[in-house]
């Protein structure tokens, strides 16, 4: 085959995947500003024939789509902070930090990796109803803090506190710096690119969290954008329309974040799949 | 002295909380299933008895976990290889020198990924609507019967499986495609100059090459696609005749529709027991076939 | 980074204040009503007349799905987040009353003018006792019976709904056969339960046997229900469809793809609503058969009940005194349908000259309570899915009704060892 056939047949296939990737994102946009009950007829519609925004209308009206899209935003902001906070300590410490069985209690947090977190889900539920934080924001965010980057992002942290170079520590200790100085005005600055791909990530993956949120937030005033968009597609499983307007809502603020942030995104990818 | 006392101050935020929201409910869920914990127990706790290995067995006994076992096993042996090969097909073409606009199609393709399952899952409900959905339509014009993927138990597990691939191939596209791009181009060169074919190279170089990676990247795919959950409960509920309910979606029934907490632990406990040997076991055909390479 | 530092901190405490908040009511008592469904979009228009009534009460309503009511009860009880008043599904009481998860509400209700015992239908008011006490006031009355296309049922040449099972088949039959073959007999969703447990509550026998403490059906009774149920599926006359499938019945109803569908009041206002106006005396309703005559449905209905965790009962039992009175019941019927639980309200000329009720009036006479034990709603749900099941050919009517027994009697081992416990 020449290359030019090559070519064609190598952009083609690129073309139809990313149609068949984009395609139903697309349509859920079009449908969304779609008249009520225009949708479920034969054929089905590709684009709206009197487009309307009468559907997010009724999301913010009246199903409290812009709480669950505060909540949402809140949340995740949290975990986030949180997150970074406990993994960027976390993570130097096991990077740079001597202290006894260090490589026996990292291990033992890989080995961790591996336990799924639904099996800390249900005595998590019974904990916190004792302790009375069900159906509250520190219910969702201290659970989610533990386990949405907890390990992973603490892997990261490390494997990029690696790359700092010892004597600069040194120097600054034979200086007489306290390892909180140190920390604070030599190892943080270093770890600027990490901690934006770990926020990014963390962020990301907290916003689509869906089945602990679902379980333990009962009240409405606290869901969160998936919990509250399942909770209307079981209500109103037959208003296409309006469905598809919540899943844009839910679906869109994390598209456009990832869409400028994708280079942090893509890196911390990589940095923690591929063994370095 | 004064380093080992600092250490242990970066490390106590994080170990504290991944102490108390973490390893502390799993060890408390281990507990949790040697008892009978239910509605009763809810209401008293006079009413909670323990009953040591009685969980476990009345599972193994019960056609209801073999059917969600296998539904699961469904899912993940089907599933799993498929999504591999979509994101190996898309790495190879996004890495060939021919391609154009490679950004953009990185992106596009990615973009599935970073979507809410349950938005999405949403939109998969209303695409593969037998009446009204696009696929139905789509296929009526290449003269295919409409397929009931909603309502027939043989169709309904396939149709999340698309989902499931749809959804993730990007993932573990952009990895292949970093691993892809680390092979040096020399190896390639040798080889086109020796006359070997394209599919030789790729059997020969690629491949080989690529193994360590693919294997993590088959053993996380596999972790993952083992806590099905979300898109039975968003899209199907479990059904049709209970032919997505996965074991995951089992344990959240017994756990949180009908409280039997000590039923719901032993079930989250077997999958986890489950998920490691086939994650050993792969860990470790990985390593011995990279020593005899 | 110091700034980065400090906000840590920040957000913890205002997580940890945030959360606080979370858990304690407001200051002005506010209350918090829980409503299943549509009611709460329909209730929230007769609440500005009760907080005009008591000011200083305001009432926030949360909507729960249908489909999850059942679980996010159960757990908020379990979180300790139950609201301060809440709908609930009268099937649920037993569970909720065994949790004691709900305030007896006997000396509420025997001192109050508004809630006046004698007025309500007996067999909805007895399924709000448990174990000797009252545990919920009823709100609506709810059944299932035929709603039926009037005009399709005349063309395949019969002029009244049908009296009998054996009527019912007859005519379903003869609507497959005048159609071609393209129109459905009936719509009965396979993963709803309430179409089977009506046939099967019109039969002699109880579906728990020993004071439910074993399944009982293996009984001739509920064989008979349960062949008569499979029978339609394979006959044609129905199609094995869940509502999954059929995510909008209202207007196939409307486009003439099945003639009968067995459903509840709140479905007389969907129609009215959803059907166009040229089509509104296409439909009507009618008793639901039985074996040998018209036969039993469900005692179905939505009760208010206070938990017990609630933060003001008193405010609560107003809203619930309120909701009963005989004027807001007619008035909430004109806004969603939902059936009256008082007879007084049912002589309103509103309820009484709707054609569309009479077969709702009659039917409420002949109603049979499912079983009072708490973990009903987990027995019915495995019921409806071995009888789905036996739907598509995977069972046999024997090995259905010997598997339910297996599993029920599974399910209720722990309620035998604490009512003999209970018992020393």
């Amino acid at each position: 085959m020449s290359a030019r056939a090559a070519a064609w047949w190598i952009n083609g296939a690129l073309v139809v995947a990313t149609a068949l990737a984009l395609f139903p994102l697309a349509w859920m946009l079009s449908v969304s500003f779609m008249q009520p009950g225009t949708a479920s007829s034969l054929p089905p519609p590709l684009l709206p024939a009197h487009p309307t925004l009468g559907n997010y209308h009724e999301l913010f009206a009246h199903a409290g789509m812009g709480r669950y899209f505060l909540n949402s935003v809140f949340i995740a902001t949290s975990i986030t902070l949180l997150s970074l906070a406990c993994n960027t300590l976390a993570g130097y410490a096991f990077a740079k930090l001597r202290f006894a069985g260090r490589e026996k209690l990292f291990g033992m947090l890989v080995g961790g990796l591996v336990i799924p977190a639904q099996v800390a889900m249900l005595p998590l539920f019974l904990l916190l109803k004792y302790v009375g934080l069900v159906n509250t924001y520190a219910g969702v965010i201290l659970p989610g803090t533990a386990t949405v980057f907890g390990i992973v992002g603490i892997f990261l942290v490390r494997q990029y506190a690696r790359t700092i170079p010892d004597d600069l520590l040194e120097a600054a200790r034979v200086d007489g710096a306290g390892e909180a100085r140190i920390f604070l005005q030599i190892v943080l600055p270093l770890l600027k690119p990490i901690l934006v791909t770990l926020a990014v990530l963390t962020f990301l993956t907290a916003w689509n969290d869906f089945m602990w949120p679902l379980i333990v937030l009962t009240g409405q005033q606290h869901y969160t954008l998936p919990v509250g968009l399942a909770s209307l597609s079981r209500e109103h499983v037959q208003d296409f329309e309006l469905m598809m307007a919540g899943a844009v809502i839910t679906v869109l603020p994390v598209l456009l974040l990832f869409l400028a942030l994708q280079r942090y995104y893509l890196r911390g990818l990589l940095l923690g799949s591929v063994k370095g | 002295m004064r380093k080992i006392s600092a250490a242990w101050w970066f490390l106590a935020p994080a170990l504290l909380v991944l102490g108390v929201f973490f390893l502390l409910p799993v060890l408390a869920g281990l507990a949790l299933s040697l008892t009978d914990y239910d509605l009763y127990a809810l209401a008293d706790l006079r009413n909670l008895r323990f009953v040591g290995l009685h969980n476990y067995w009345e599972l193994l006994h019960r056609p209801e976990f073999w059917a969600a076992l296998g539904h699961t096993l469904y899912f993940v042996i089907v599933g799993v290889p498929l999504s591999l090969l979509a994101s190996l097909g898309a790495a190879l073409l996004l890495n060939s020198p021919l391609s154009k606009a490679r950004a953009f199609f990185r992106t596009a393709l990615f973009a599935p990924v970073v979507t809410t399952v349950v938005a999405v899952a949403v939109i998969w409900r209303y695409l593969f609507n037998p009446k009204y959905g696009m696929v139905n339509f789509v296929l009526g014009h290449f003269g295919i019967a409409p397929v009931d993927w909603l309502g027939d138990p043989h169709w309904a597990m396939p149709m999340i499986i698309l989902f499931a691939v749809w959804k993730n191939f990007g993932y573990n596209m952009i990895i292949l495609l970093a691993g892809l791009q680390a092979i040096p181009q020399e190896l390639y060169e040798a080889a086109r100059i020796d006359g070997a074919s394209v599919w030789r190279q790729f059997r020969h170089i690629t491949l080989p090459s690529l193994a360590p990676i693919l294997l993590m990247v088959g053993i996380l795919t596999v972790s993952g696609y083992f806590q099905l959950f979300a898109e039975p409960y968003v899209i199907t509920e479990g059904g049709p005749l209970q032919s997505t309910e996965s074991v995951l979606y089992l344990m959240y029934d017994e756990g949180f529709k009908w409280w039997n907490m000590g039923t719901a632990s032993a079930v989250a406990f077997l999958l986890f027991v489950l998920m490691f040997a086939v994650t050993a076991a792969m860990w470790r055909a990985g390593e011995a076939r990279e020593s005899l390479t | 980074m110091r700034v980065a530092r400090a906000i840590v901190p920040a957000l913890l405490a205002a997580c940890t204040l945030l959360a606080a908040c979370g858990s304690h009511p407001e200051d002005s008592r506010t209350l918090e009503f829980w409503t299943i469904g549509r009611e709460g979009e329909a209730v929230v228009k007769l609440l500005p007349e009760f907080e005009r009534e008591h000011p200083g009460i305001h009432v926030r309503v949360q909507q729960i799905p249908l489909t999850a009511a059942h679980e996010k009860l159960l757990t908020a009880y379990a979180g300790d987040s139950l609201p301060d008043v809440t709908q609930i599904g009268n099937t649920w009481i037993p569970e909720f009353a065994a949790l004691h998860a709900l305030e007896p509400l006997d000396a509420l209700a025997a001192a109050s003018r508004d809630v006046r015992e004698p007025d309500y239908f007996p067999a909805v008011w007895a399924t709000n006792r448990f174990d000797g006490a009252l545990y919920g006031v009823p709100w609506y009355v709810d059944t299932r019976l035929l709603f039926y296309r009037v005009d399709l049922l005349r063309d395949a040449g019969f002029d009244a709904p049908p009296r009998d099972w054996a009527e019912w088949r007859r005519q379903m039959d003869a609507i497959r056969a005048h159609s071609g073959g393209k129109r459905w007999g009936a719509l009965l969703p396979t993963n709803e339960y309430d179409q089977l447990l009506a046939l099967a509550l019109q039969q002699h026998e109880p579906l728990l046997r020993d004071g439910a403490r074993y399944g009982n059906f293996r009984s001739a009774g509920f064989k008979r229900a349960l062949a008569f149920y499979v029978d339609l599926y394979r006959r044609g006359d129905v199609p094995p469809y869940t509502n999954i499938q059929v995510s909008n019945p209202w207007e196939e109803f409307g486009r003439g793809a099945f003639v009968f569908y067995l459903s509840g009041p709140w479905n007389i206002g969907e129609f009215r609503k959803r059907l166009p106006p040229s089509q509104q005396d296409a439909w009507s309703t009618a008793p639901l058969p039985g074996p040998d005559g018209p036969g039993d449905s469900v005692a179905y209905g939505s009760s208010v009940a206070i938990p017990v965790a609630s933060h003001d009962k008193r405010a609560a039992w107003l809203l619930i005194e309120y909701l009963s009175r005989p004027l807001v019941q007619q008035r909430f019927y004109e806004l969603l349908g939902d059936l009256p639980p008082r007879r007084s309200v049912w002589e309103s000329p509103a309820l009484k000259q709707d054609p569309k009720l009479h077969a709702f009036r009659d039917q409420l006479e002949r109603m049979q309570p499912a079983p009072p034990v708490p973990e009903w709603e987990q027995i019915v749900n495995m019921m409806q899915d071995i009888a789905a099941r036996a739907v598509a050919g995977q069972l046999t009517i024997d090995q259905a009704a010997a598997q339910m027994d297996v599993q029920a009697d599974t399910i209720l081992a722990k309620r035998r060892w604490v009512l003999q416990n209970q018992a020393r």
